[in-house]
Formats: C-alpha cells, sequence, structure tokens
C-alpha cells in the first residue's frame, strides 16, 4: 500500500489570509495544525495569476505557453497531460470534486466536456476524464449547470435566488454593491451554511473517500471556489468577523496621493485600470472603478473573505477526521494551496489582472506529508512554483517523473538537494481581449521579482518593474530603472531568457469568457 | 456606462475549393453538419431558428447570402443581444486553397466570445470535412 494524496485548492486565496502564515483576520486551526506538522512554503508562486491557465499548470506540470492555456476561456486540450491520469495509470483511484475549471463555463454550444459531465453524472463516458474517474463540479454559486448548481436546484430550490447574479443587466460582469458598505460583488446569502458550496465540497469528498476499500490508493483533488469573489458567504457566518473592526492592508496606501505616486512608478496600465480608463482582466467587473473603491469597502471585503476562509478550514477539518476515521491518518499526504492571489484593497485595486507582486502571486502553500515517510516539519524560504506541484505527486506515489514536466518536485527543507538546485520561478500573463493586448514575463529569484512587459496596447516593450523584497516588502518602489541595480535586473532578464519555455502549437483560440 | 461591443475574427485556411466550401456553408440548413454544438436548424425564408446542445433556441435573420462574392451574414434576434452581426467571408486563394474567415460583432461582448468560440469549432469541422474527404 503506497501513499495517499489529498490535492486541496482554494480559489484566489491570499498567503496573509492563514494564520500560519501571519494572518490576522481568519482563524484557521486546520491550516496551521497541517503547517506545524508539515512544509510551510514562504514563497510559492503561480505561473499564471488568472484560475484556467494556473489550474492547467497543476495537472500538467506545464508552465502556460507550454499547457497553451494562455488566459481564462482558452480551453485546456482534452489530450493535455495530466498528472491524475499518471496516477490513475498507476493505480490510484483519482477523483477531481469541487473546481476545476479547464474549460470554459459559459458554453451556450455545450462543447466542453466538463460542462456535459454535469448532465452525464459523476463518472466519465470511457472511464476517465483527464485522469480522474469520478468527477463533481461546483463554481462561485449558481453558474453554470454544474453538479453543485443541479443538487441547489434539484433539493434546495428556494436557495438559488442567494447568491450575488455575476451578470448585471447588460449581461457583463456586475459591478453591484451590497453589504453594509456597497462593496462590489458583496451580498448577504440567506443560505444555510449546510448547502454552501464549501460545505458540499466537503461532503462530496468525504462520500467519495467513504467509498474507497481500505488499501486503495487515491488521489483526490478537492478544489474549493471560496474565497474567491463575489463575496457571498453564508448569512448566519458573517457575524463571525465585523467588518468595521478589520483594519485596513498593510498594502493599501491610505493616503490617494501617496497611492497614486505609487501607481504612477509603475507601468501604465496600473493606474489606467485605477482610473477606469483600461480593463485587461474580464474577469473585473467592467463598469466598476477601482478609485471609488473606500475603506470601508475593503474593510467589509475582507471581513466576508476571512469568513469564507474560516469556512474552508472548517470543512479540511472534517474532511480530515474522516480520513483518520477511516484509519488511514498515517498515510495520507496532504497539500494545501491555491492558484492565485488576490488585490484586496492594495495599491487601492481590487480583483486581479495583470499585476504580478505578493497580493497576486505570494500563495499559501502548505505540504503535510504522511506520517510514514517521516519527513521532518520545516519552513522553506526559497520560491517554489504550483509547476512543482505535479512532479512532487509523482514523487509521493514513487513515480517517474515524466519528460514533460517543467518543475521538480517541492523541497522539503531550505538544505534539501530539491531545495538548493532551484531554478528561478516563471510567472506569464497574456491577454488579447477586444483590441487590448498586455503581456508580462516575470521571474523570481533570491528576494527579486522582476517583470518585463512585452510590446502590447499600453506598452511599447521597454517597461518593467523590478522589487527587492527584502527592502520593500510591499513592493512600492520601482527599481527597473534604478542604475543601482542593473546587474541584478540584467541578471534576471538573463533567466527570463533562459526559461523561456516551448510554445504550445498551433495557439489555441479563446473561446469564451470565464 | 453601456454595455461593451465585442468585435472578433477567427479564420482557417481549407485546402479545398471555394465555390464548394460555400456551397455548404451558403446552405442554411446544414449548419449543424459543420458547426459543432447546434443540433438543429429550422429555415423558413429568411428567417432560420437554430438549437444548440444546450438546449438552446436562437432565432437568426439572414441578412446576406451571397454564392458569387461567397459572403454569409447572419443576425442572432434573440433579446439577449443588443446587437449582433456574424459575417462568413470564403475567400478564394488558388483552385483548391481557400481561407474561411468568420467575424462576429455583438453587444454584449461576452456574447459575441462566446459565439466566436463555437465559430472556431466550426471552422476546424469544415477543414475537417473538406480536407479529411481529400484525404480519405
Amino acid at each position: 500500500m503506497g501513499r495517499k494524496i489529498l490535492f486541496v485548492t482554494t480559489d484566489q486565496q491570499r498567503y496573509d489570509t492563514l494564520q500560519c502564515n501571519g494572518g490576522l483576520l481568519a482563524r484557521t486551526p486546520v491550516a496551521n495544525a497541517l503547517a506545524s506538522r508539515g512544509i510551510r512554503y514562504e514563497r510559492a508562486i503561480p505561473q499564471s495569476v488568472v484560475c484556467m491557465p494556473s489550474r492547467s499548470t497543476m495537472l500538467t506540470g506545464q508552465y502556460p505557453t507550454t499547457h497553451g492555456v494562455w488566459m481564462n476561456g482558452v480551453p485546456l486540450p482534452i489530450d493535455a497531460p495530466s498528472v491524475a491520469k499518471l496516477l490513475h495509470d498507476s493505480g490510484y483511484r483519482t477523483a477531481l470534486i469541487g473546481k476545476a475549471h479547464f474549460e470554459p463555463y459559459f458554453d451556450p454550444f455545450m462543447r466542453f466536456e466538463e460542462n456535459k459531465q454535469a448532465r452525464l453524472g459523476t463518472t466519465p463516458p470511457g472511464g476517465t476524464h483527464r485522469g480522474f474517474e469520478h468527477l463533481e463540479f461546483a463554481t462561485h454559486g449558481i453558474m453554470g449547470g454544474l453538479h453543485y448548481s443541479r443538487w441547489l436546484l434539484n433539493e434546495h430550490p428556494e436557495s438559488l435566488g442567494g447568491f450575488f447574479s455575476v451578470l448585471d443587466g447588460d449581461f457583463e460582469v456586475s459591478a453591484q454593491g451590497g453589504g453594509e458598505c456597497g462593496a462590489p460583488q458583496v451580498k448577504v446569502n440567506p443560505i444555510p451554511k449546510e448547502w454552501y458550496h464549501t460545505d458540499w465540497v466537503a461532503d462530496r469528498t468525504i462520500d467519495w473517500l467513504n467509498s474507497l476499500n481500505q488499501d486503495d490508493n487515491w488521489f483526490c483533488w478537492m478544489s474549493f471556489p471560496d474565497p474567491h469573489h463575489p463575496w457571498d458567504p453564508p448569512e448566519s457566518e458573517i457575524s463571525r468577523i465585523n467588518w468595521k473592526d478589520v483594519d485596513l492592508p498593510l498594502g493599501y496606501p491610505e493616503n490617494s496621493s501617496e497611492r497614486e505616486a505609487i501607481l504612477d512608478a509603475k507601468p501604465r496600465h496600473w493606474k489606467m485600470w485605477y482610473e477606469g480608463e483600461l480593463v485587461s482582466n474580464y474577469e473585473a467587473p467592467a463598469k466598476w472603478v477601482p478609485k471609488t473603491l473606500t475603506t470601508d469597502q475593503i474593510r467589509e471585503i475582507n471581513a466576508r473573505n476571512a469568513v469564507e476562509v474560516e469556512l474552508i478550514d472548517e470543512a479540511l477539518g472534517r474532511v480530515i477526521k474522516a480520513i483518520e476515521s477511516r484509519g488511514w491518518s498515517d498515510d495520507v499526504d496532504v497539500i494545501f494551496t491555491t492558484d492565485h492571489g488576490e488585490l484586496q484593497g492594495d495599491f487601492g485595486l481590487m480583483f486581479k489582472g495583470p499585476y504580478h507582486v505578493d497580493s497576486l502571486m505570494r500563495l499559501p502553500l502548505i505540504w503535510a506529508p504522511a506520517k510514514n515517510a517521516g519527513i521532518e516539519p520545516s519552513v522553506v524560504a526559497q520560491p517554489v512554483g504550483l509547476i512543482d506541484l505535479a512532479p512532487t505527486f509523482c514523487k509521493i506515489a514513487d513515480i517517474d517523473t515524466p519528460d514533460w514536466m517543467q518543475g521538480k518536485s517541492l523541497p522539503i527543507g531550505n538544505n534539501d538537494a530539491e531545495g538548493l538546485d532551484r531554478s528561478p520561478v516563471l510567472t506569464e500573463w497574456d491577454s488579447e481581449l477586444f483590441g487590448v493586448g498586455v503581456h508580462l514575463r516575470t521571474i523570481t529569484r533570491d528576494n527579486y521579482v522582476l517583470t518585463k512587459y512585452l510590446k502590447g496596447t499600453v506598452h511599447d516593450g521597454s517597461e518593467g518593474e523590478l522589487y527587492n523584497l527584502d527592502e520593500d516588502p510591499l513592493q512600492r518602489i520601482n527599481l527597473w530603472d534604478d542604475a543601482g541595480y542593473s546587474a541584478i535586473k540584467n541578471e534576471l532578464l538573463t533567466n527570463l531568457v533562459d526559461l523561456e519555455p516551448p510554445l504550445h502549437l498551433p495557439r489555441i483560440d479563446l473561446v469564451g469568457p470565464v | 456606462m453601456s454595455p461593451k461591443r465585442g468585435s472578433i475574427r477567427r479564420q482557417i485556411r481549407i485546402n479545398a475549393n471555394a465555390d464548394e466550401i460555400y456551397a455548404l456553408i451558403g446552405d442554411p440548413l446544414t449548419i449543424p453538419t459543420w458547426f459543432p454544438g447546434i443540433v438543429e436548424a429550422k429555415v423558413d425564408g429568411r428567417m432560420r431558428v437554430i438549437k444548440t446542445n444546450a438546449e438552446l433556441e436562437m432565432p437568426e435573420e439572414i441578412l446576406t447570402n451571397d454564392f458569387i462574392s461567397r459572403r454569409f451574414q447572419y443576425k442572432i434576434t434573440s433579446p439577449m443581444f443588443q446587437e449582433h452581426l456574424s459575417t462568413i467571408d470564403v475567400i478564394e486563394l488558388g483552385p483548391s486553397d481557400s481561407l474561411v474567415v468568420y467575424g462576429v460583432d455583438a453587444v454584449p461582448a461576452m456574447f459575441g466570445l462566446a459565439i466566436a468560440g463555437g465559430a472556431s469549432g466550426a471552422l476546424l469541422r469544415l477543414k475537417e470535412i473538406f480536407e479529411g474527404d481529400k484525404n480519405g
């Protein structure tokens, strides 16, 4: 009997939302316990700061340029490499429960397998889909016709209207404000906690685990849709955190002149979005202007976000208890992470976009190895990437890492050979939407983050950002044009060239909105 | 603020005669054979109603069906669309070499993106139909 793997992801969760990472708002005892007995990564970086490319990287172990999902709305080919398939072919029972998002949800022609699957049940035609033999999908609320929304429609139709309506009357991403402060995409949702998607994902996971034989090896990707916006957790839970008690984030310069001066020192699309002149991520509400964000709105959003983080932590705790009750405690590796971060008020911005700073790039990542693996607890400071997850799953399962994976197994300590010989970590952004193109390449190494802007609609190819994370952890001082940093800048630019991944050909079209 | 307008173009080169390709596209009843996700089409004069795999019915008005310039244009008249125009051009590059261009203009923009996504699949299907036949 080998090691079993519980792979837990959330959606759009910042590093600093967990107590074990210094978070002060949400109580996360389950994540804290995993960190204290496992490995906590202090600088885990996504290869894309939006969902579909990042999730495709987790599954394939490849950079977006190589797996081809260069932006949300670009579907991952059905025959793309999959670590789940490797595990399944090696005898693992496999499940994906919760948010997949390898394909767009908005699908009027019903062309995408994951949308079709929800109509077919939980077992894919042919036995597996991307290597998973059991599928139960959910996303934020009732969007799409996925398993969760079908369940809610059948069992609790009265609760459907409680969720935030993601599209407005013009069928655009809604900027509707709610709560007490009119914060965008906040809504009071009267749904009972037990029917909310966080608990549903945990319930379905527990059911699947209970269906397995004691000696089965298994890989379960449990994927919570929260704390991604909209922020509409169950009303009964909102009182856990009074938004009036929430401090403004350190990343939010309260003085508007200071805030705008910081934005002015960054490449121009930062300030352009802030002013409402340019939207380059169509998941952000098109009609919302970040400059209008108030301090109370930031507080209220962050309170709701923290409630959602607590619910996830509790749901994870229930799943871990179920694993213990099966007698598997010593045999299960638990890996907890997310696909990308959230601005949550940093720089006066909200949601996400082509902004490669810690808000979106520094992620929670905890690996609690199976106790029988005998791995000591540690904290890893070196940058690692989500691209390293698939090779890590291979290592846990004692499978050779295939050549098509582009990462390396996660180090188990700072002095681990895997940790000492690591490449810089690459993050990519490519958006081309309705005449607006933005292209970023970012390298993280030795406490520096460098972003080069390729030629695009508002960039001429000469712009960039360089931050010294030791001296400027909030990334307010752009050193790109600072002559004193030209040596490290040139080194990092060379790293970018050296790391350029192979290009997926033919290029996959953007075929739908998120 | 008014909703955003989307204008999207997809294209594909097909090793086949332009008139043969247009003969298929220009017959409005054949769309279920070359547009993945459309399962049924009914035509009454200039009006066509298509049904998708998601069981959505979309009424359309055929605006242009020009076998000389090989241009097909239609407008989705469903009230969800504030504006829509799709244009399919088959351009002859050689006796057995054609460029098929599928343009979509729509308000709201996200609907245009979804139609254009379907169009990407349709162009690939057209290539399969004409080049597959040739290879087969």
